[in-house]
């Protein structure tokens, strides 16, 4: 009996975003990411083309990160005062191929830091490493409507990936972003529905589609998981199937979400049953990043060295087909 | 669901006097309008002024000069069906029509096999159209049975089970209803189903209202594809509103604006 091909082939590629350029394209990056491109669900290497990995982006803020608990401290503890020495440990020792850097020190209930010290802190984080560079804001749309612009222009031509519009704040970013040649993050909150109307609006304000990575939020293990799996699986499905406004690379803001939790954060003295912290908490971000990685991220942002090594090892290996 | 544009065809007064004088302008109109309105096909017709091939040569031409939209070869002619055939660019094509008749399908079905086009079989033959379902359903896999034979595949195939006048066979529309749901099961994948949508609601005052309400009963049977008036926004919106309680599409607040983007396409 013949056995039949029950291959899947998908009309339509997810968009390929390259993120960061070189002094040839007008930047100063001395490397590129390129996320997306894929012709089939995660690792189905069966069914269609993946021809770009999963890439891993590595935090750094523009304070020292307070909340932080001590096993993700620890490694950056020396270089927490410079962003741009934080930058390069994590390039140079922890292999991340490209910096999330946070304006956490700009939020008005925070340090409220002017757009000038913002813009100054992202210069400084480009001179510092040559990989390209997430540029996402404290959170307040009325503050990072202040700070993008200044912020967007200090960047003018490095091609970096800003975040976050929302479909309540959508306008002044893609000017920012139109004007100084960079790519977006389209955030909603677990809804599909709203992650396609904040990409409607952005096309509709005259952004490119293929410029936008969603974001769909993302909970950590424990945490909806597994809600927020099915929304990227629908999201993907939708956008292999044709559906250009789901066809976007997805990232996943890995880190944040995995050491909020108590199971992460949790001491030994305080949870004796569950082991040491050391190694539960980076076992905690690296196994929710698995998950992301099978529910079809293209970008993770993450915090601790041995968790990024980790899922990098695992990505190389599912990239490889299993063999790696 | 396809959207089969109606307007280029001799019927329409403008259109008439335009392939008997050769005049391109009015054509170029309304091939733009369709296309802007998102039309995937624009049906041409001749029919009502000329029997001659070379004006269906002509009218393809121009339409094709104009807009890159696929085109649907409308006659009951098999040399004027050839004549424009011929006259495509290498665009996707329909050939509109064949019957359940013999001879139109010994015809007509190498045409659209030898120019890779798709076809429409409409539920007739030789007795005239038929009043009830099972006619219905007899006559459509006989047409779907002869383009599988002759080489077409299922996405090839537009079985039509004629939509009456609501105005003077009231009893009609639900029996298609009925075939429509017929024609799905006959294969797997099915052939599309395509009506003349215009044909229920010819001589009623509620043109507009009856043609979508229609068609979003027939598209809940199966129905995926019309020869319509795409110029009509509310009957867009509605199609576009069936396909999202269809599930075909994610919902999204701005999904009106979804279709026509997606939709807007065509132009030169």
């Amino acid at each position: 009996m013949e056995i039949p091909d029950v291959r899947e082939s998908s009309p339509q590629a997810i968009y390929t975003v390259r993120l960061g350029a070189t002094p040839k394209e007008g930047g100063t990056r001395t490397s590129v990411v390129t996320v997306g491109g894929e012709r089939a669900l995660p690792f189905h290497h069966f069914d269609g083309e993946i021809p770009n990995p999963p890439v891993v982006a590595m935090e750094v803020w523009d304070i020292p990160p307070e909340d932080w608990p001590a096993p993700v401290r620890e490694p950056f503890s020396d270089v927490f005062s410079s962003p741009s020495e934080w930058a390069k440990k994590c390039v140079e020792e922890y292999e991340a191929d490209l910096i999330c850097l946070r304006l956490v020190g700009c939020d008005p209930s925070g340090e409220n830091r002017s757009p000038a010290e913002a813009a100054a802190v992202v210069k400084e984080v480009l001179r510092a490493v040559g990989v390209p560079l997430i540029i996402w804001g404290c959170g307040n749309p009325e503050k990072d409507n202040e700070v993008f612009p200044v912020v967007g222009e200090a960047a003018a031509g490095e091609n970096c990936l800003l975040g976050t519009i929302t479909q309540d704040n959508y306008k002044t970013l893609v000017a920012v972003a139109t004007a100084y040649k960079h790519k977006l993050i389209a955030e909603s909150p677990v809804d599909i529905n709203i992650a396609k109307q904040v990409n409607i609006l952005a096309l509709d304000a005259g952004f490119p589609l293929e410029d936008l990575v969603i974001y769909p939020s993302t909970g950590a293990l424990g945490y909806g998981i597994e809600y927020v799996y099915s929304i990227m699986e629908r999201t993907r499905l939708a956008g292999l199937g044709g559906d250009k406004l789901l066809a976007q690379p997805i990232l996943c803001d890995i880190g944040a979400e995995a050491w909020a939790v108590k199971e992460a954060r949790a001491t030994k003295d305080e949870q004796p049953k569950w082991g040491d912290e050391r190694l539960r908490g980076p076992l905690w971000e690296a196994t929710t990043a698995y998950v992301y990685l099978l529910a079809g991220a293209d970008i993770l942002v993450m915090r601790h060295p041995r968790a990024v090594q980790a899922v990098k090892k695992m990505i190389r290996t599912l990239m490889a087909g299993g063999k790696g | 669901m396809i959207l089969i544009g109606e307007r280029i065809n001799a019927g329409f007064k403008d259109i008439g006097r335009a392939i008997r004088t050769h005049d391109p302008e009015p054509v170029r109109h309304w091939a733009r309008e369709q296309a802007t309105c998102g039309a995937d096909y624009l049906d041409l017709n001749i029919g009502a002024v000329s029997k001659n091939p070379a004006d269906m040569a002509w009218l393809v031409e121009v339409v094709q000069e104009t807009v890159s939209t696929p085109l649907c070869i409308d006659s009951n002619h098999p040399d004027v069906l050839r004549a424009g055939l011929e006259a495509l660019d290498g665009r996707p094509a329909i050939v509109n029509s064949t019957t359940a008749e013999d001879e139109k399908l010994e015809k007509i079905l190498p045409l659209a096999v030898k120019f890779q086009a798709a076809v429409i079989g409409v539920a007739q033959d030789e007795r005239g159209s038929p009043q009830d379902v099972e006619r219905r359903v007899e006559l459509g896999a006989k047409i779907f049975m002869a383009a599988t034979e002759a080489g077409l595949t299922p996405d090839r195939i537009f079985l039509d089970p004629v939509l009456m006048p609501l105005r003077f066979m009231q009893d009609q529309a639900i029996k298609v209803l009925e075939a429509i749901r017929e024609y799905r099961i006959l294969s797997d994948p099915p052939p599309h189903i395509s009506v003349g949508l215009s044909n229920i609601c010819s001589q009623t005052k509620e043109k507009s209202l009856i043609a979508r309400t229609f068609v979003v009963m027939a598209m809940a049977a199966g129905l995926d594809a019309a020869i319509c008036n795409v110029l009509d926004p509310e009957l867009r919106a509605a199609i576009a509103t069936a396909e999202l309680i269809l599930n075909k599409e994610i919902y999204s607040d701005d999904y009106l604006k979804v279709w026509s983007l997606r939709r807007a396409k065509g132009g030169k």
